[in-house]
């Protein structure tokens, strides 16, 4: 498709001029991330003493496994660790509960249907930071404070990924639902052996987008995880800094911002042919 | 949009519905169900009692300066991050586009901010300009700039607008890029043949024909603005300085919990929900028109 | 193997019917094929019998047994579909023996009868591909394979080659018949074309907005159509029909006449004619005429005659036994 758009392309100059302002845009996005990981790698005093380097120092392993194994207030591999349980039980949760109830309102009729189909609508986006304290008040209630199923319920409480599915089941021809049928296959059977494997791409794509989700929230576990031993990794780094004039440990939590960021950019990196089509083509 | 086909009984959906509607019901309406009733009310001062004012709260919030400014505040955020991260978003497309070969390599370089969290996007520009060690703060210095976002209102809001466009712009980016690459190159050849120069191109066609996916973007990124920005606000400025940056979302937050104020807290939630209503329904029209042209 | 009777078969759409009372008996093997245009309510009436519609009155017998509340797959059918309705994730030979596993068939039966359906559709080089990796003609094989792996009492076909080029339909049309002979099974076969319903069926079902015109061996339909509408429908070019009065008949409305039993001459016999047009396909001539009214009228003459140059005027006649009177009510009298 790229080699047919030849025609009316610019040659010459203005070729490396688009490239230039590409080469541009990329360093605009990439020069944070590369200070913060220049600044994982030195030590403190070569911080604090402005400017600081713009090249890698040699404390890459110091740094990285002090954060990992001592951290500031926890270890910061055991906050990996619940960021990891959070956004898979997220992720898998989320995708479980939408895969079925879209095909509950896709492929039956029943009373209430088009009544829950408009409650669904009502939940599409609206994020939980606009019903936070109740849901705090909801969590509390059950003592889930500090816990896992606290961190993850109230995240799978919306219907957007069903509303996906929905969108996904709707394009499946109906003469394959009464092959199917025709072959003997009852609802369920028809669920697990056909619409399953033919919503693969469609799952696989929503892991990521749901992944990355779980994994960057920050004011749910803000709230709710007081136990420095169920802090998540994104919410932690903020909690890294001192209260008051103390300097803050730069070297460490710039070994953590940059832990924060591996796992899901190693997701959106590793299925990016995936992510992009679920993003363009199913989302919305 | 209905299936012809469809397979009989409601025991079944019942059973397969349940998990949702549990879910649902106890993390989502029951709270949303609870701010509203909560909206009507205020504590005594020893937090003992609850008096029902009916629509006192709001009467209040409506009235409270400090609301009315993160109203702004938030107008003015949003307006930003929109214009900011989908300007530089469709620049950065419209140049990969005419690419013809590389564009897929760019992509994948600019397409991971994505995955960075707001909170830690947040760290990353507080610590490039923090005003003791921030390596462009102190640069800034060099050229007779000095910089403060701690005290400097304007400042704190353009930095949370930069930190909060930054990881968006792979995400519009891509978008546009799907959209202008859909774009068949034979309308664009077409107006090539009969003069048009680059600008006027864009202009009438491209322009146009981008403009679902224009309005799509527009959309989507109010709404991350008024809600997911919440990260960078927090690690960056916590709303200050002088509230300069406190948004609707935030101001949510610091009432409720570090206020205590739960009446005016449930008050706010209610009016961002009736405002992601709007746009939910504006969305909704949105996908409608998508899925069934 | 087994008969199939629908008896008085209805089916109405809240106060709409769709199929006004079909009756059909057809006979342990027979191939019967279901003709008529778009909307007339065929592929409804086929659908029925497969058990994914339902039945408003009357009944279905599938080997003397009533199936009108039997699932699908109870019915001991098979069907193939338009687009084939292959599933498209998995392999050739999973897509044929899908219905035996729900049916917990023994593994190494199905893997028999795949084989031999295979053998048989010359599909054995391709079932381990997936049905995006195959050609029309062969996606349409794996659908008939998935039906005969089955071995059912009724194969059900909704045409099932609409979707191919001209080239592969004759071909496919040629396999389908040879199959089903081989085979023996009774099926039911539903297409809008009429050549294919000509030269597969044993016996035809003209159906016309819900209702079955007429049935009856192709060739007794073509040359003694009991409807106008069976006679304009049936045939290509289609018959032509003038008021029977300017013919000089008497009795009924409408008189029908196939454009090949019309003879041109330049000596006078019963009508007056220009040529409008001609078409010339080799074998034969179409030859289209206008009457002094403006009416068109097509002849088919042989491809040796000389081609009438337009704008001449010349004479039609026929024999009287080639003229078909239908009366007010569309019947044949």
């Amino acid at each position: 498709m790229s080699d047919q758009r030849g025609m009316v392309q610019r040659r010459g100059l203005g070729h490396w001029f688009t490239h230039l302002g590409l080469i541009i845009g990329v360093l605009f996005i990439f020069f944070p991330i590369w200070l913060a990981f220049v600044a994982s790698t030195v030590t403190q005093p070569e911080i604090v003493r402005p400017p600081m380097p713009l090249l890698p120092g040699g404390h890459f392993i110091e740094n990285y496994s002090k954060a990992l194994f001592s951290g500031v207030n926890a270890p910061v591999a055991s906050m990996m660790l619940n960021s990891l349980i959070m956004a898979l039980g997220i992720t898998i949760g989320k995708i479980v509960i939408s895969l079925t109830s879209a095909f509950a309102i896709v492929y039956f009729r029943f009373p209430g249907r088009t009544v829950f189909f408009w409650l669904i609508f009502l939940t599409l986006m609206l994020p939980v930071e606009v019903r936070i304290v109740p849901t705090y008040e909801v969590i509390a209630n059950f003592g889930m404070l500090n816990s896992y199923s606290g961190l993850i319920f109230p995240l799978i409480a919306s219907a957007t990924a069903t509303f996906l599915f929905r969108q996904f089941f709707l394009t499946v021809p109906d003469e394959l639902t009464e092959a199917a049928r025709v072959d003997g296959a009852s609802p369920m059977q028809f669920f697990w052996h056909i619409l399953l494997p033919m919503s693969r791409t469609n799952i696989a794509a929503l892991f990521v987008i749901l992944f990355i989700y779980g994994w960057n929230q920050y004011l749910w576990p803000l709230l709710i995880t007081t136990d420095p031993s169920m802090n998540t990794i994104v919410m932690g780094i903020k909690q890294m800094f001192p209260s008051g004039d103390d300097l803050a440990d730069w070297p460490v939590i710039m070994a953590t911002s940059i832990l924060a960021m591996v796992p899901p950019v190693i997701v959106v990196i590793s299925m990016q042919k995936l992510f992009i089509r679920g993003l363009v083509d199913s989302e919305k | 949009m209905e299936k012809r086909v469809i397979f009989k009984g409601w025991m079944l959906p019942a059973l397969l519905l349940l998990p949702q509607i549990v879910i649902t019901a106890i993390f989502f309406f029951y709270p949303a169900g609870q701010a509203i009733w909560q909206s009507m009310f205020v504590p005594d001062p020893f937090g003992l009692k609850t008096q029902f004012v009916g629509l006192g709260n709001f009467e209040y919030l409506l009235g409270d300066p400090y609301y009315r400014a993160s109203f702004v505040t938030t107008a003015i955020f949003s307006g930003l991050v929109t214009v900011v991260s989908m300007g530089v978003a469709l620049y950065l497309a419209i140049l990969a586009d005419r690419l013809i070969k590389g564009s897929g390599t760019y992509r994948t370089l600019l397409i991971w901010p994505y995955a960075v969290a707001p909170a830690v996007a947040g760290v990353l520009w507080m610590f490039m300009f923090n005003t003791r060690v921030g390596v462009v703060a102190w640069y800034l210095g060099l050229l007779g700039y000095d910089w403060n976002h701690v005290l400097d209102e304007a400042e704190a809001m353009g930095l949370v607008v930069v930190a909060s466009s930054w990881g968006r712009i792979s995400y519009n980016f891509l978008f546009f890029l799907a959209g202008l690459q859909a774009i068949p190159r034979s309308v664009i050849e077409a107006a090539a043949i009969d003069g048009a120069k680059f600008w006027t191109r864009f202009r009438t066609i491209v322009w146009p024909l981008l403009s679902p996916t224009t309005f799509f973007l527009l959309v989507v990124n109010v709404v991350y603005a008024f809600f997911e920005t919440f990260g960078v606000i927090h690690t960056i400025t916590a709303g200050g300085p002088q509230q300069a940056t406190t948004i609707l979302v935030y101001k949510v937050y610091s009432d409720g919990f570090v206020g205590q104020d739960l009446g005016s807290s449930a008050a706010q939630s209610v009016i961002l929900l009736l405002l992601v209503g709007i746009l939910t329904v504006i969305q909704f029209k949105f996908i409608e028109r998508r899925v069934h042209y | 193997m087994a008969t199939l009777t629908l008896d008085n078969v209805r089916k109405s759409f809240g106060a709409t019917d769709v199929i006004h009372g079909v009756n059909i008996d057809v006979a342990d093997g027979e191939f019967i094929v279901i003709v008529g245009p778009s909307g007339c309510g065929k592929s409804t009436l086929l659908r029925m019998v497969a058990g994914l519609e339902g039945i408003t009155s009357g009944e279905i017998r599938i080997g003397d047994k009533r199936v009108n509340e039997a699932e699908p797959m109870e019915r001991n059918i098979a069907m193939v579909f338009q687009n084939y309705a292959l599933y498209p994730h998995m392999s050739v030979f999973d897509n044929m023996a899908y219905g035996l596993k729900i049916a917990k068939t023994p593994k190494d039966e199905i893997a028999a009868r795949v084989a031999v359906a295979a053998k048989l559709l010359q599909l054995e080089p391709y079932l381990d591909r997936k049905p995006r990796e195959l050609s029309g003609g062969q996606r349409q094989r794996v659908a008939m394979g998935r039906a005969i792996v089955r071995k059912p009492a009724v194969f059900l076909f909704d045409e099932p080659l609409s979707n191919l080029d001209a080239k592969l339909r004759v071909q496919m049309r040629l396999e389908i018949k040879q199959l089903q002979r081989e085979l023996g099974v009774t099926s039911l076969y539903v297409t809008h074309d009429q050549v294919e319903a000509m030269t597969l069926a044993d016996r035809m079902i003209v159906m016309n907005a819900g209702k079955a015109d007429q049935i009856g061996k192709p060739l007794e339909v073509y040359e003694n159509p009991q409807t106008e509408f069976v006679a304009g429908f049936i045939g290509s070019p289609a018959t032509n029909f003038m008021p029977a009065g300017s013919v000089g008949v008497n009795v009924g409305k409408t008189v029908g006449i196939r454009p090949e039993h019309i003879q041109l001459t330049d000596s006078p016999t019963r009508l007056q004619a220009r040529v409008a047009y001609c078409e010339a396909l080799g074998a034969e001539t179409l030859v289209h005429l206008r009457l002094p009214h403006g009416q068109l009228i097509t002849v088919r003459q042989g491809g040796h005659l000389p081609l009438p140059s337009e704008g001449t005027d010349l004479w039609l006649g026929w024999h009287d036994a080639a003229m078909m009177v239908f009366g007010e009510d569309g019947k044949r009298i």
